[in-house]
């Protein structure tokens, strides 16, 4: 391939960087780029961020209700199938599902659900309707974590027109912060799933004269269950 | 793109005068800006989380050449391919190698500014590619030839009736009396559309909104989940970024992320903020085969020892060009080049050169409204200040201009002389314009007097009044 090769260009780009920051040769700076590294803890968590379990749970319902998701909340997992069949037959959908083959997905019950055809795999084009499994849930702003991989292939969460997202209630927490940590103990210090993914409502655009319109590209509805009974 | 900066004064006179555009235009006040003023609001913190967001990025830039190894060594740990462009034509060969590599024919696009600012899909496509904007934004500029008019809201020029004439033009294998005068049904249109492409696409393009040192991970932020399934479909996805997006800690994603949806849409938080780092896992059923980032410099780093290092802070929300009264009157085509704006008054120069930009530091009222809602505290009337003097140093301005500014100078710094001008003109004003109290028309005032009447002064100047009341004559 023609043109610029990798080396000499990576040693243009950061020896101008050096040349024009002046003395880079202070080990100070090494020092202080480790330090932030090795872990700093949050800058500032917002107070809607640090509330009590109750007011949390609410607020996240709240911020996804207002960015036009639908959130409902059952007492156990035994109780998520006949949720997600009901819910589709509100919206007049049929009773076929694609899901990743994530542990606490697969351990439901999903005959409690009647009819339903539970299908395993990443999504296809054709797929109306998508169950993902959160890693946490945010309540600042309403916003589910997923992580992609063969348990909740990203797909899923993306092609089919329907999107419903299962979160448990002890993975609820306050701020974005909190989620990142919990990703990190799962997945290790500095170490990703290919791609995380933070969803906030149903897809939306708003290029067509400034109007909101829902279901760009992206999911036309967002479901969320959240599971577990409200603490007192 | 064409580059017409310099153009920019006849810009202007023909986006004044485009009727379709300023009636887009007219829904900013009550759109985006009303939509961000209720989102800042909704959280006290806002303030404290701008001084955060600005030492962060000073932070970062003081120490960008460790961050970006750092976050070279992570995403390679990942199984990223990492490419360093020194210059726009050093991006564009960069990812024509990759496309080339791939055997592509079909290129999906995420919106990507660096991508509009190298260059990139004319490049492609002379090269035989197809390649595709999926944005609805995008795809919209890009059926008709245009480049986007905003960074965030690229067709932020149209109206509802231009984008209904514009499908029709395109999608001439739809039925032709099909209803399309809802944005709900263009955007069902566009989706039924791009969602073929999305699946069958080689290689998907998209831009990135931060790079994390911490985890080698790039992050875009969308609200149409274009973003994510050019890069989840394709079987090699490409980041298209610049120097200045890394920042060290998923903490410091964290403070930026809450200051960029409500600053750039006035959403609490956009609909998909996505993390990706390298490519498809061993165990993975979909994602792309490959992952590849081209960082490109282009005229940044050079930045760095001047007074204009503080515009690479620019977290690319568009909140300075929603506030901006220029902006809001000729629209983001006006200014000519990738960056509209006050913030492409101050970064277009640095890129394309003053020769070419030097209108652009001077389409500003230094009303500052850019700055006081910048949310990472760039000052932006002071930059553009920056590059007028530099311009004017290097001969700027033109004869006319020059020629008032040395009279203007030499009378500003000579008080008594000054003062002494002043009482004259305002005397001779007085008398002339004593019957009627205002003038209709005044010799190298027409540009006032076209629009509208100048008053008459009274026959003394302020200096006199101030010091006569200091005195306590009566008024």
């Amino acid at each position: 391939m023609s043109g610029p090769t990798r080396e000499t260009g990576r040693e243009r780009v950061l020896g101008a960087i050096r040349s024009r920051l002046g003395d880079t040769g202070d080990k100070s700076r090494r020092e202080a780029v480790a330090a932030r590294l090795g872990g700093q803890g949050p800058h500032l968590v917002p107070q809607r961020a640090q509330q009590g379990r109750a007011e949390l749970r609410r607020l996240f319902a709240e911020q996804l209700t207002a960015a036009n998701a639908t959130v409902e909340t059952v007492g156990s997992s035994a109780d998520v199938p006949a949720a997600i069949a009901a819910y589709l037959r509100g919206q007049n959908l049929p009773l076929v599902v694609r899901t990743g083959d994530d542990a606490y997905l697969s351990a439901l019950d999903w005959t409690r659900a009647g009819a339903m055809d539970v299908q395993t795999g990443r999504a296809q084009g054709s797929d109306d309707v998508g169950v993902t499994h959160a890693v946490a849930g945010v309540a600042e702003t309403g916003t589910l974590v997923l992580a992609s991989g063969h348990e909740n292939p990203v797909t899923i969460t993306f092609l089919p027109e329907t999107s419903i997202i299962v979160v448990e209630a002890r993975h609820l927490v306050g701020p974005y912060e909190s989620a990142f940590d919990a990703v990190r103990k799962r997945f290790g210090m500095g170490t990703m799933p290919r791609t995380l993914n933070l969803v906030s409502g149903p897809s939306r655009t708003a290029d067509v004269g400034g109007r909101l319109v829902t279901g760009a590209h992206g999911p036309r509805r967002l479901h969320v269950i959240v599971v577990g009974p409200v603490e007192s | 793109m064409d580059v017409t900066a310099h153009a920019f004064k006849s810009n202007v006179k023909a986006a004044l005068k485009d009727l379709q555009l300023q009636r887009a235009l007219s829904g900013l006040p009550t759109g985006l800006v009303a939509q961000r003023t209720a989102a800042r609001a909704k959280l006290p913190e806002f303030e404290q989380l701008r001084d955060i967001g600005r030492d962060i990025k000073n932070h970062t830039l003081a120490h960008l050449d460790l961050y970006l190894e750092a976050w070279e060594t992570k995403a390679k740990a990942a199984g990223a391919h990492v490419h360093w462009a020194a210059t726009a034509a050093d991006a564009r060969e960069i990812v024509l190698g990759i496309c080339r590599e791939a055997n592509a024919k079909l290129v999906t696009k995420g919106k990507s500014m660096v991508s509009e600012e190298i260059a990139l899909n004319g490049h492609l496509e002379a090269a035989g590619l197809e390649v595709v904007e999926t944005d609805l934004g995008e795809y919209l500029v890009q059926i008709r030839k245009e480049t986007p008019s905003h960074i965030i809201a690229p067709a932020i020029h149209l109206t509802e009736a231009q984008i209904e004439a514009d499908f029709r033009r395109q999608h001439t294998h739809l039925p032709k009396d099909r209803p399309l005068d809802e944005p709900v049904k263009i955007v069902s249109e566009a989706r039924e559309i791009l969602r073929e492409k999305f699946i069958t696409a080689d290689v998907g393009i998209t831009g990135a909104n931060f790079l994390i040192a911490e985890t080698g991970s790039s992050i875009i932020v969308t609200n149409e989940g274009n973003g994510d399934l050019t890069q989840s479909l394709a079987r090699v996805h490409v980041v298209v970024t610049s120097i200045d997006k890394v920042v060290p800690t998923l903490e410091d994603a964290a403070a930026l992320l809450r200051l960029l949806a409500r600053s750039a849409t006035g959403q609490e938080f956009s609909v998909y903020t996505t993390f990706s780092t390298g490519p498809r896992r061993p165990t993975d059923p979909d994602g792309p085969e490959a992952y590849h980032v081209v960082v490109l410099d282009n005229g940044r780093s050079a930045l760095l020892d001047t007074p204009f290092r503080e515009v690479l802070r620019c977290i690319r929300c568009g909140a300075c060009m929603n506030h901006c009264p220029v902006y809001g009157a000729v629209g983001g085509h006006a200014y000519g080049w990738v960056y509209p704006g006050p913030i492409g008054a101050v970064i277009n120069p640095a890129i394309i050169g003053l020769g070419e930009a030097s209108h652009l530091p001077n389409a500003s009222t230094f009303c500052g409204r850019c700055e006081s809602v910048c949310p990472m505290k760039i000052p932006l009337p002071g930059l553009m200040r920056e590059w007028r003097k530099r311009d004017f140093a290097a001969g700027g301005g033109g004869k006319v201009g020059r020629f008032a500014l040395s009279m203007w100078s030499a009378l500003a710094r000579r008080p008594r002389l000054y003062h002494a001008a002043a009482r004259l003109g305002m005397l001779a004003l007085g008398a002339a314009g004593r019957q009627r109290g205002a003038f209709r028309w005044l010799p190298m005032a027409g540009g006032w007097t076209r629009h509208r009447d100048l008053a008459a002064p009274q026959g003394r100047t302020f200096q006199q009044l101030w010091a006569e009341q200091k005195r306590g004559v009566p008024r």
